[in-house]
């Protein structure tokens, strides 16, 4: 907490110094951590903030906001099926150095009405303009042709989510988007950015971050076949025959 | 019921889970087979990721076969010594499968290579197991028994150097036959997540000419030591058994097991192969058309 209010100082003291402009963004979160475990089918994160002029009243003048929401990226094989003498089998594949594991943009308005495609290619506002990062040298055709693919996997399990008109903002000055997160959501440290967009500029930006980790029993059975797979194993064998073995004698008496 | 499962990272309807490992369970029990078979491709079906749903199943048909291994066992229809041969060579064949596993998932041909093995293996075995079902209750319908088969074994295996006894088969044959045997169906275990049941039990009775008293026990008792050694190598190699699930199969099927044993007592055995022989048949024929019709997923993502 005080290393927000002294960041807003520091924002405010450079926009004295500038004599600029721009609005300053106050971003929040409705929680910092997200716990997968028993019980956890995904959940809605709450972002929400408010927007004011430097001399901090209510901005004037009309802003849009886009919120974007960015889970760890990975390093991915993405593999595609073709039909091969009949079958369909994995055929041609690319190796993708930066695919994000989760990643949700909501806006004001549908991007292409708030930004150019430059600037949205700059900030990565959008699925279309994510940076994969492709290794080696592949023809853009095929490159455009896997992201595509890459995209369209992640928006059908709610891994990628792209919701126009999510944010909403009221009475110029208080905006709140409603992020869902799907019970597959990976682990990690993710991002939360939010840009104040005006004339198809962004004139200011700010983040915040958001832990998703397993917890409790869920993060020792994680852990504990991660790096004890021996006695893990033994565990998982000593279960089934244990409860094989308890089903034969809870039968056998009756 | 909703379940968080820590291993394949998603949540999944418990109540859904445990229908089905006692839906597999029932089989187990009525026909000795492990039936993971159904398990796996069910799993997957159901959106849980194709490697944490074979290495998971393996300790499922674990459960399911114990009570059996008991029941056999006090019975005396156990062949330890050719169960043992059979049992070295399904450890050798769960190392050899988890490296193939290995070098096919390196390759992205897994899922491709599981679904071909399922098709062919469901196939022909369901195939021949339907005939010789209808073949038997054509025979009990006319009366007119069946002609004997003229050899024990398969030529194959008396062409096998060293001979060992097994007595209580009732064999005087190279031990290598059971050893290869052994070694392929843990190559199958590690691969498709299956007992081999279905796989062992005909070769057992055709390709070794055992005593069809032992079988089902000497069967069971393979199966129980092979998939507690998939267990431990997929614990140990793709870290993909996932407990949980894996509790909530048992669950299902110790249970369906017994009840699935109790059943068989009251129907007529050739029946009860005919039924088993169709739902095989099935399982391939849905296999073979996922194969030749366009996925609902063209792309795929793997970790570098």
């Amino acid at each position: 907490m005080r290393g927000a209010v002294t960041s807003v100082l520091a924002v405010l003291v450079w926009v004295v110094l500038c004599a600029a402009r721009d609005p300053i963004l106050v971003p929040e979160v409705s929680q910092h951590e997200v716990a997968l475990q028993q019980g956890f089918t995904g959940t809605e994160l709450l972002l929400f903030g408010a927007i004011l002029t430097p001399e901090g009243s209510r901005a004037a003048q009309d802003y849009d906001i886009v919120i974007v929401l960015k889970g760890p990226t990975q390093s991915i094989v993405l593999r595609e099926k073709q039909k091969v003498a009949g079958i369909w089998i994995n055929a041609d594949s690319t190796e993708l150095r930066s695919a994000p594991s989760y990643y949700a943009i909501a806006s004001t308005r549908p991007i292409k009405d708030i930004v150019d495609d430059k600037t949205a290619a700059i900030y990565e506002l959008g699925l279309k303009w994510l940076q994969l990062s492709p290794i080696g040298a592949i023809d853009p055709k095929e490159q455009t042709r896997f992201a595509n693919g890459l995209v369209d996997l992640n928006r059908r399990i709610g891994l990628y989510r792209e919701e126009e008109g999510g944010v909403k903002v009221s009475e110029q000055v208080l905006y709140q988007a409603r992020i869902g997160l799907p019970s597959r959501v990976p682990i990690g440290t993710y991002t939360a950015e939010t840009f104040a967009i005006s004339k198809g500029r962004v004139v200011a930006s700010a983040s915040s971050q958001v832990e998703v980790r397993k917890l409790g029993l869920e993060r020792a059975v994680a852990t504990f076949a991660e790096d004890y797979g021996f006695a893990y194993g033994l565990l998982a064998v000593f279960v089934s025959v244990g409860m094989g073995w308890l089903a034969g004698r809870l039968f056998a008496m009756r | 019921m909703d379940v968080y499962l820590p291993i394949a990272n998603l949540s999944v309807n418990g109540i859904i889970i445990v229908g089905l490992g006692a839906l597999t369970g029932i089989l187990s029990g009525m026909f000795g087979v492990g039936g993971g078979f159904l398990t796996t491709p069910l799993m997957i079906f159901y959106g849980i990721p194709p490697t944490v749903a074979a290495a998971s199943a393996a300790s499922q048909v674990t459960g399911a076969s114990v009570s059996g291994v008991f029941a056999h066992a006090k019975r005396g229809n156990v062949d330890y010594l050719m169960g043992s041969v059979m049992v070295f060579g399904g450890i050798v064949g769960t190392g050899l499968g988890a490296l193939l596993f290995n070098l096919l998932a390196r390759l992205g041909q897994i899922d491709t290579v599981i679904n071909i093995l399922y098709v062919v293996m469901l196939g022909s075995i369901g195939g021949l197991m339907a005939k010789e079902s209808i073949q038997a209750i054509r025979a009990e319908r006319s009366g007119v028994p069946i002609a004997a088969k003229k050899r024990r074994h398969h030529p194959m295996v008396a062409s096998l150097p060293m001979r060992w006894r097994f007595y209580r088969s009732g064999l005087y044959i190279s031990p290598l036959a059971p050893l290869l045997l052994g070694i392929f169906t843990g190559i199958l275990t590690m691969l498709m997540g299956i007992g081999g049941g279905f796989i062992l039990v005909p070769a057992m009775l055709y390709i070794l000419g055992m005593s069809a008293n032992v079988v089902v026990g000497t069967s069971l008792w393979q199966i129980l030591f092979t998939t507690i050694a998939t267990t431990m190598m997929h614990s140990m190699t793709t870290h993909a058994v996932d407990i949980v699930l894996a509790s909530l199969l048992l669950l299902g099927s110790v249970t369906g097991a017994q009840l699935g044993a109790q059943f068989a007592q009251k129907a007529s055995p050739v029946k009860l192969r005919l039924i088993l022989a169709l739902i095989v048949l099935l399982v391939a024929a849905r296999m073979a058309l996922g194969l030749g019709y366009r996925p609902d997923e063209i792309y795929t993502v793997a970790p570098l």
